[in-house]
C-alpha cells in the first residue's frame, strides 16, 4: 500500500515536471510571436530591419519638367481624355458639358409628354417631383440637365410597362446629342433568365439614375445608384419612420429576421436558398417560400414543403417591427424592397448583396446604418451580428431613421437627392462635405450655397466643438412712417442696442413713405443700418442680407415691447439651442376634426408650436433656406396676404430640426399691447386676419407633405424665476418686475 | 501548479509517516520543481537582454545576402491588371475569415533579389530605404503574420514604388514567380510614381494579374472603386525637414506656387494671376544658378531671391498643386505638412485616402481650365473656414502622410475596414483631428425623437437607512400617472450627516461639499476636459406662475413647495 503510494506519488511529480518545461518550452515561442522584439530574433521569416545605405525614393524627377513640357498641352490632353473615354468609362470630365452649368446655375429640363406615349404612376411622380423642385427650368437652351418624358423605368421585356422601340424614339429626340447632360432613371432592367443590366437602348454618353447598379457597371461619380421603390411609394411626404424612442439596451425579440422567396434556379438564388443553414427559429428566423410564378413545383427541391409550411407561420410584418437586423439578400437583381422596408423600421439592414452600389453611394456612409455582409461568408453572419456591440446597435438604428427620412421615405426626396448629388458635382468646391450629408438634418436642407463651411450652419456646432458668434443682429420690419418720437419702434431700438449682445441693428424699412432723415433715429452705441425692403413685400424680412454677419438673427416687428434684459435672456438661451426659433409670443395648431383641416389658435394653452417671428432669435442660415428651398408658390402667397410669414418659418425650421421652438419668458404686457395700443392694430384686429392665418397653415402642409410642427410644453425661465429668494440675487430681475 | 496542489492536498498528512531519506527526496524533487518554475518565469520576463545582442547582429544583415533569383526569359507574365476587379470577383475572402479581433493579418516575402538570366537585375535601385521602412513598419505592427498560411493579404518584397527604376516585364516575372502568386489574388503592390514618358500612365504599368494597387497617381479611369487604394506620393522631404506646427491663422502670402515642373501653360497662367493681383501671390521656380542635386530641392527662386523650401510654404495660406506629367505631386505632402491649404488643379485624379478622407475639409479643388479663376474663388472662402482647413490639413499629414509607416498602415487599415466592414473607423476617426475629437460633443442619442408618454418612466430611489423618508418619497411619487416601475436602490454605506434633514439633505455638510469639489476636480482631469456646461436657463411649463387661473393650467403644483 505505501510503496503504491510512493510509486504514484513519484510518478505524479514526474508527470508534473516533465508537463512543466513541457509548457514552458512551448509557452516560449507563443510569447515570442506576441512580443515584437522577439519576432526579429526567429531567422529567415520577418522583415530584418536592413540597414544597408539604401537608395532614396526621388519622387522629383530631373527630366520631368523638360520632358513634359514638349508634350502635349494639357489642354490638348484632356480632349483627347473626352474622346477616348466614353460609353462605359464615361466620367463627368469625358462625357458632361459644365458650360451651361456655370452659365445658368443647375437647371433642369423635362421634355413635355409625347403624344400616345404611356408614362407609368411612378415615373409621372418623378417628373412632378422635378417640376415642382427649384431647379425646374422650361426653358432647355437655359438647361444643365436634361430628363426624358419617356417612361424608362421599368426596362423588362416581359413587363406591361416596357416601352418599346425606345431606340428609335430617343434617337429622333432633337435636344439628345448623344445624351450628353441627360440624366437616364431605371429601377428595372434585364429580364429573365439572366437579368443583365442593359437597358435596351443606346444611352449615349447620359448619365444613370439606377436601382440595383453593379459595382462594375457604375461609372463612379458619373451614375447614381437609387433605391428600389414600389408603386406605392408616396410623391411628397412620406411616412416617418417607425422608431418612437430609443430603448436601451437595444435588443429586439429576434436578433435577425427574413421573409421572401427563394427562386431554387438561375441567378441570385444561391444565398436565398441556403438560408436554412443559419435560420435557427429562436431568434435568427429566415423564412423563403417556393411558391412563385406558375410552375414553381417544376423546379420544386426537396426542402420546399417543409420550408413553405415554416414561412406561413409568421408574419413579416411582426417579424419587421420586431427584429434588431433585417437580413436583405439580394433577389433576381442586386436591390429589393426590403432595404427600404428594412430601414424605415429601423431594423437594421444586413446587406447580402456582393456587387450592388448601395443607394445614393456617392454620399451616403452606410456603415453607420447597415451592416455590409459578404454572400460568401454566409454561414458567419449570425455570429458576426452578435459580435456588434449594443452602443453600435443603437447609432445604426438612430442612422436607419435618418436616413430614410432624410433621403428616401418619398419620390420627391429620391429624386431631389439625385438632383443634388449632380449639383454637388457641378458645384465642386462648393459642395457639400460628407459629415453634411450623413448627419442631422442631411443634405437636402444643408444648402451649400449658403457657405461651404460646416460652422456657418446651425447644425454641426456640437460636432465640430464650436460656438456660434456670440452676438446677434436685430432686424426690424417697420411699416409705418416715423410721426412721433414716443412711437415704439424707438424705444424698441434703445432697448435692443442697449443689449450687451447687439452687434448692429438693422431696420427694414419697407413702409410706402420715403426714408426718414438719418437723425430722426436714436443715437445709439451699436450701429443702425437702414436698408429699402426687396418690393416692400412680406417675404424681405427674411432676405438673407449680406450685412448681417452674426450667426444670430434677432427679428422684430415695429410694435414689439421688449427690455433690454429680456433680450439678453433670451440671447443666452438661443445659445444653448442655436438651430431652433427662441422667440417670446408663442401659438399653436390643432386638428380640426369636424372641418378635416388644421386650426390656429392665439389662445394662452399649456403647449404652443410656434413661436412668432414679431419677437424672436434664429440662425441666420434660416433666411437662407426660407427664401431659397421655399418654392415661390408659398413665399408669393405670403407676400399677397402680408401675412403667415411667421407661421411658414415655423413649418420650415420644424421641418428641418423635427423639434418644436422654444418660448422664453416675456413680461406679460407684451399682448395687450400687440392687440390694443399698437400703432398698426388693423393687421392682429382685422378678422380676416386670422382666417387667412387657418387657410395658410393647410397650404403649407400640404406642400410639406404633412405637419411638421410640435407642441412643447415647455418656457425656459431664468433659472431663480420667481423664486422666493431676495431678487438681488437674480441675474434677469427685470423680467418679472412688472 | 499542479506540483504544490500536491503538496497542499496530501504532502502534510504524508510527510511525518514517511523516512527521512524518502523526505530529502520529495524535498530535492519539489525543489527542483519549484526551480524550474522560477527559471521559466525569468526566461519569460526578462528575455530583453539576450534578444538585443541577438538584434544586434540581425541589424548587420545585409540585402546582399538576400537570394539571388535568375528569371529564365520563358517564365510566366502575369496579365495585364483586370479593371473589373472588385473585392467580391478578385479577392479570396476566405483566406481572411472570421476573427475575433476583426483585424487582417498580412505576410510579407521574404527578401529576395531578381535579375534576369544574363544577371541584370529587375530594378536600377533595389530596395528602397523608403519601401524598406514600409515594411519594416508592417512588420512591427499588429497586422504583420510570419505565418504564410494565416495570412489573408501578401506583400512582395519587390519594390515597385517608381516604376521609372523598374524593367517592367522582368519584374512582373518576377511577381509571378512568388509561392502563393496564385494570378495575384490578395497581393497588395505598393507604387508611388506610375507611368513612364511620353504618356504616363496614371496606374502602374507592370502587369500583376489580380492583385490590389496602393498607387500614388490614379485618375478616374484607371481607380477601381472600392479595390485599389489611392495613396500620397510620399515626399523624402518629411524625414529631412521639421516643420513645427504653425497655428490657423492669416499669413504672409495668400497664394503660393513653388512647383518646379509646371507645365509653360500653366505657368503662364500663373504670371497672369500674379500680375493682377501682385504680392497677394507668390510664384516661385526652381534656381538657375544652382547646380542640380539634392540642394536645389530645398530652394526656390523668384527673380534672383532664394527662398527655402519647404519652409516658405509655411507662409502662405493657400498653395497651389498643379499636376505635372502625373497626378499625383509629392508637394501635396510638403504643403500639408506646412499646414497651407492645398489648391488642386489635377482633373480626374483620385486623392490620396479618399476612400475616407473628407478632402472637402482640407483642400480646394478646381478645375484645371479654372487656374484664372483661381484667386476670386479662393477669396470666398470665409477666414474661420480657412483656418479650419489650415489645421485639418496638417492633421491628415500627421495622421496619413508623414511617413511610410504612415502610409503603409493607413492602406492595411483601409483594406481592414472593407474586410469587417461592420467594425470599420467611423468618419469621426479617420477626419477629426484630436483638438476637435475632444471639444465635439457626440451624443450616442442623436436622433431627435420626442419620445411618447405612454411608456412612462422608471423612478430609481436611492435609499440609505432613512425609511421614513424613502416612504415619503415613495408615496409622493406614486401618485405620478405617468410612473411605469419603481426601483429602490439601497448602498451599503451608512447616511454620513445623521443631523441633517430631510430637506437641507447634506447640502449643509460642509465637508461633504469640500468632497463634491474634489470629485469634481478628479473627474475633469480624467475627462481631460471640462466637460459640464453652464446655463441660466430652467424649463417651466409654459403658465409657469403667470397670471392665469391655476385650473387652467396643466401643472398647477410646480413650484409650491
Amino acid at each position: 500500500m505505501q510503496a503504491k503510494k510512493r510509486y504514484l506519488i513519484v510518478l505524479s511529480a514526474g508527470a508534473c515536471l516533465a508537463l512543466l518545461f513541457c509548457l514552458g518550452g512551448v509557452r516560449l515561442p507563443a510569447a515570442g510571436r506576441r512580443s515584437r522584439h522577439d519576432r526579429s530574433r526567429r531567422s529567415d521569416q520577418p522583415w530584418p530591419h536592413y540597414s544597408d545605405p539604401l537608395h532614396r525614393f526621388q519622387p522629383w524627377d530631373r527630366e520631368d519638367t523638360e520632358e513634359f513640357n514638349l508634350h502635349t498641352s494639357p489642354r490638348q490632353k484632356k480632349e483627347a481624355n473626352t474622346s477616348a473615354y466614353r460609353g462605359r468609362r464615361c466620367r463627368m470630365d469625358s462625357c458632361f458639358d459644365f458650360s451651361a452649368c456655370h452659365r445658368n446655375g443647375f437647371k433642369v429640363y423635362v421634355y413635355p409628354p409625347q403624344k400616345g406615349e404611356k408614362i407609368s404612376e411612378s415615373y409621372q411622380n418623378i417628373l412632378s417631383s422635378i417640376e415642382g423642385s427649384r431647379f425646374y427650368t422650361a426653358d432647355p437652351g437655359q438647361a444643365c440637365l436634361f430628363v426624358l418624358s419617356l417612361d424608362t423605368l421599368d426596362r423588362d421585356q416581359l413587363s406591361p410597362q416596357y416601352v418599346h422601340n425606345l431606340k428609335t424614339k430617343v434617337q429622333n429626340l432633337p435636344l439628345w446629342n448623344d445624351g450628353r447632360n441627360h440624366l437616364i432613371f431605371n429601377l428595372y432592367s434585364g429580364t429573365w433568365p439572366d437579368y443583365t443590366e442593359d437597358l435596351g437602348f443606346d444611352i449615349g454618353q447620359a448619365m444613370l439614375a439606377k436601382a440595383s447598379i453593379s459595382a462594375d457597371n457604375f461609372r463612379p461619380n458619373f451614375d447614381v445608384s437609387i433605391p428600389l421603390f414600389s408603386k406605392e411609394h408616396p410623391r411628397t411626404g412620406g411616412e416617418r419612420g417607425f422608431l418612437k424612442y430609443n430603448s436601451i439596451p437595444p435588443f429586439r425579440k429576434y436578433m435577425l429576421v427574413f421573409k421572401g422567396k427563394r427562386y431554387l434556379t438561375g441567378i441570385g438564388s444561391d444565398t436565398r436558398n441556403a438560408l436554412y443553414h443559419v435560420h435557427n427559429a429562436e431568434d435568427v428566423v429566415l423564412l423563403t417560400t417556393c411558391k412563385h410564378g406558375k410552375d414553381w413545383q417544376k423546379h420544386k427541391d426537396a426542402r420546399c414543403d417543409k420550408d413553405n409550411a415554416e414561412y406561413d407561420k409568421y408574419d413579416y410584418k411582426e417579424m419587421l417591427h420586431n427584429s434588431t437586423f433585417c437580413l436583405v439578400p439580394r433577389g433576381r437583381r442586386l436591390g429589393s424592397f426590403r432595404f427600404l422596408e428594412a430601414l424605415q423600421a429601423a431594423c437594421v439592414p444586413v446587406v447580402l448583396s456582393n456587387g450592388w452600389e448601395l443607394p445614393f453611394s456617392e454620399i451616403i456612409d452606410w456603415n453607420r446604418a447597415t451592416v455590409i455582409g459578404d454572400e460568401r461568408l454566409l454561414l458567419q453572419i449570425p455570429t458576426t451580428v452578435r459580435s456588434i456591440h449594443p452602443d453600435k446597435i443603437l447609432s445604426l438604428r438612430q442612422q436607419t431613421q435618418f436616413l430614410w427620412e432624410a433621403y428616401f421615405s418619398s419620390v420627391e426626396k429620391i429624386v431631389l437627392t439625385t438632383l443634388e448629388i449632380i449639383q454637388d458635382r457641378v458645384l465642386e468646391h462648393g459642395s457639400r462635405s460628407s459629415l453634411m450629408w450623413n448627419s442631422h438634418p442631411g443634405g437636402l436642407f444643408a444648402l451649400p450655397q449658403y457657405s461651404a463651411y460646416q460652422g456657418d450652419f446651425p447644425f454641426y456646432y456640437a460636432t465640430l466643438g464650436i460656438k456660434p458668434y456670440p452676438k446677434f443682429t436685430a432686424v426690424i420690419h417697420a411699416v409705418s412712417p416715423l410721426v412721433s418720437q414716443s412711437q415704439p419702434i424707438l424705444k424698441l431700438l434703445v432697448a435692443v442696442a442697449r443689449s450687451q449682445y447687439c452687434a448692429q441693428i438693422l431696420v427694414l424699412w419697407n413702409c410706402d413713405k420715403p426714408l426718414p432723415a438719418k437723425q430722426r433715429w436714436p443715437a445709439t452705441s451699436v450701429p443702425v443700418i437702414v436698408i429699402e425692403g426687396e418690393n416692400k413685400v412680406m417675404s424681405s424680412r427674411f432676405v438673407p442680407y449680406e450685412t448681417i454677419v452674426t450667426d444670430a438673427v434677432l427679428s422684430l416687428d415695429e410694435d414689439t415691447v421688449l427690455s433690454t434684459t429680456e433680450v439678453d435672456f433670451a440671447f443666452t438661451v438661443w445659445q444653448s439651442f442655436p438651430e431652433r426659433i427662441v422667440g417670446y409670443p408663442a401659438r399653436s395648431h390643432f386638428w380640426d376634426s369636424n372641418k378635416e383641416r388644421w386650426g390656429y389658435t392665439s389662445k394662452w394653452t399649456n403647449d404652443y408650436s410656434m413661436v412668432l417671428t414679431g419677437a424672436a432669435f434664429f440662425h441666420r442660415y434660416y433666411h437662407h433656406l426660407y427664401t431659397n428651398y421655399l418654392p415661390t408658390t408659398l413665399k408669393s402667397m405670403v407676400d399677397q396676404l402680408a401675412n403667415c410669414e411667421d407661421i411658414l418659418m415655423n413649418f420650415l425650421v420644424s421641418a428641418v430640426t423635427k423639434l418644436p421652438p422654444i418660448k422664453v419668458t416675456q413680461k406679460k404686457q407684451y399682448k395687450e399691447t400687440m392687440m390694443g395700443q399698437s400703432s398698426r392694430a388693423s393687421r392682429w384686429a382685422d378678422p380676416d386676419h386670422f382666417a387667412q392665418r387657418q387657410t395658410c397653415m393647410n397650404k403649407f402642409a400640404s406642400w410639406f407633405g404633412g405637419m411638421p410642427l410640435i407642441h412643447s410644453q415647455m418656457r425656459l425661465d431664468p433659472v431663480l424665476f420667481k423664486d422666493q429668494v431676495s431678487i438681488l440675487r437674480k441675474k434677469y430681475r427685470d423680467i418679472e418686475r412688472l | 501548479m499542479c506540483a504544490s496542489g500536491k503538496y497542499n492536498s496530501r504532502g502534510p498528512a504524508l510527510i511525518p509517516r514517511m523516512k527521512i531519506k524518502h523526505r530529502i527526496y520529495y524535498i530535492t524533487l519539489f525543489s527542483v520543481v519549484l526551480l524550474g518554475l522560477v527559471a521559466t518565469g525569468m526566461f519569460q520576463f526578462w528575455p530583453h537582454s539576450i534578444e538585443s545582442t541577438a538584434d544586434w547582429t540581425l541589424d548587420k544583415r545585409s540585402i546582399h545576402d538576400a537570394p539571388l533569383i535568375r528569371l529564365p526569359v520563358s517564365s510566366p507574365i502575369p496579365e495585364r491588371g483586370d479593371l473589373s476587379c472588385r473585392m467580391h470577383t478578385c479577392f479570396d475572402v476566405y483566406r481572411c475569415g472570421y476573427n475575433p479581433k476583426n483585424r487582417i493579418k498580412v505576410y510579407i516575402y521574404p527578401l529576395q533579389r531578381f535579375a534576369d538570366e544574363l544577371g541584370v537585375p529587375i530594378s536600377s535601385t533595389g530596395l528602397s530605404r523608403e519601401y524598406n521602412d514600409l515594411l519594416s513598419a508592417i512588420s512591427d505592427s499588429d497586422f504583420y503574420t510570419d505565418d504564410v498560411t494565416r495570412a489573408c493579404l501578401f506583400i512582395p518584397s519587390i519594390d515597385v514604388l517608381n516604376q521609372n527604376s523598374l524593367r517592367i516585364r522582368e519584374t512582373a516575372q518576377a511577381l509571378a514567380m512568388l509561392p502563393r502568386w496564385d494570378k495575384g489574388m490578395n497581393h497588395l503592390l505598393f507604387n508611388m510614381l506610375p507611368g513612364g514618358p511620353p504618356d504616363y500612365n496614371t496606374a502602374l504599368d507592370v502587369p500583376r494579374d489580380r492583385a490590389l494597387l496602393a498607387g500614388g497617381g490614379f485618375s478616374t479611369w484607371t481607380y477601381r472603386q472600392g479595390y485599389d487604394i489611392s495613396i500620397p506620393v510620399y515626399s523624402p522631404l518629411s524625414a529631412d525637414v521639421e516643420l513645427p506646427e504653425r497655428q490657423p491663422g492669416p499669413r504672409r502670402y495668400f497664394i503660393l506656387s513653388s512647383q518646379t515642373a509646371i507645365h509653360r501653360e500653366y505657368r503662364a497662367e500663373l504670371e497672369r494671376l500674379k500680375e493682377e493681383n501682385g504680392e497677394a501671390l507668390l510664384l516661385l521656380d526652381k534656381c538657375s544658378n544652382l547646380s542640380q542635386g539634392a540642394a536645389s530641392a530645398r530652394k526656390r527662386c523668384y527673380k534672383g531671391q532664394v527662398y527655402d523650401y519647404p519652409q516658405i510654404l509655411q507662409e502662405s495660406s493657400f498653395c497651389v498643386v498643379l499636376r505635372g506629367a502625373r497626378l499625383g505631386q509629392a508637394t501635396l505632402s510638403d504643403v500639408l505638412q506646412a499646414g497651407c491649404v492645398p489648391v488642386i488643379l489635377a482633373d480626374s485624379y483620385i486623392l490620396p485616402f479618399s476612400e475616407v478622407l473628407d478632402w472637402k475639409r482640407a483642400s480646394v479643388v478646381i478645375p484645371e481650365e479654372k487656374l484664372s479663376e483661381m484667386y476670386t474663388i479662393l477669396k470666398s472662402i470665409p477666414h474661420r473656414q480657412v483656418e479650419e482647413m489650415q489645421r485639418q490639413a496638417r492633421w491628415f499629414w500627421d495622421a496619413y502622410f508623414s511617413s511610410m509607416k504612415a502610409v503603409g498602415l493607413t492602406t492595411l487599415q483601409i483594406i481592414n475596414d472593407r474586410i469587417y466592414p461592420y467594425a470599420a473607423r467611423t468618419y469621426e476617426q479617420w477626419n477629426n483631428p484630436p483638438v476637435v475629437k475632444w471639444s465635439s460633443v457626440n451624443s450616442p442619442l442623436f436622433l431627435p425623437l420626442i419620445p411618447p408618454r405612454a411608456p412612462g418612466f422608471t423612478a430609481v430611489v436611492l435609499t440609505y437607512d432613512r425609511v421614513e423618508s424613502l416612504f415619503r418619497v415613495i408615496t409622493e411619487i406614486s401618485k405620478v400617472p405617468s410612473l411605469a416601475k419603481l426601483l429602490v436602490v439601497t448602498p451599503r454605506k451608512k447616511f454620513k450627516c445623521p443631523e441633517c434633514t430631510a430637506i437641507d439633505g447634506l447640502s449643509l455638510d460642509q465637508t461633504h461639499m469640500v468632497e463634491r469639489s474634489e470629485c469634481i476636480n478628479k473627474f475633469a482631469s480624467v475627462f481631460g476636459t471640462m466637460p459640464l456646461k453652464v446655463v441660466e436657463h430652467r424649463a417651466d411649463p409654459v403658465l409657469y406662475k403667470d397670471d392665469f387661473p391655476e385650473k387652467l393650467k396643466s401643472f398647477p403644483n410646480i413650484g409650491s413647495l
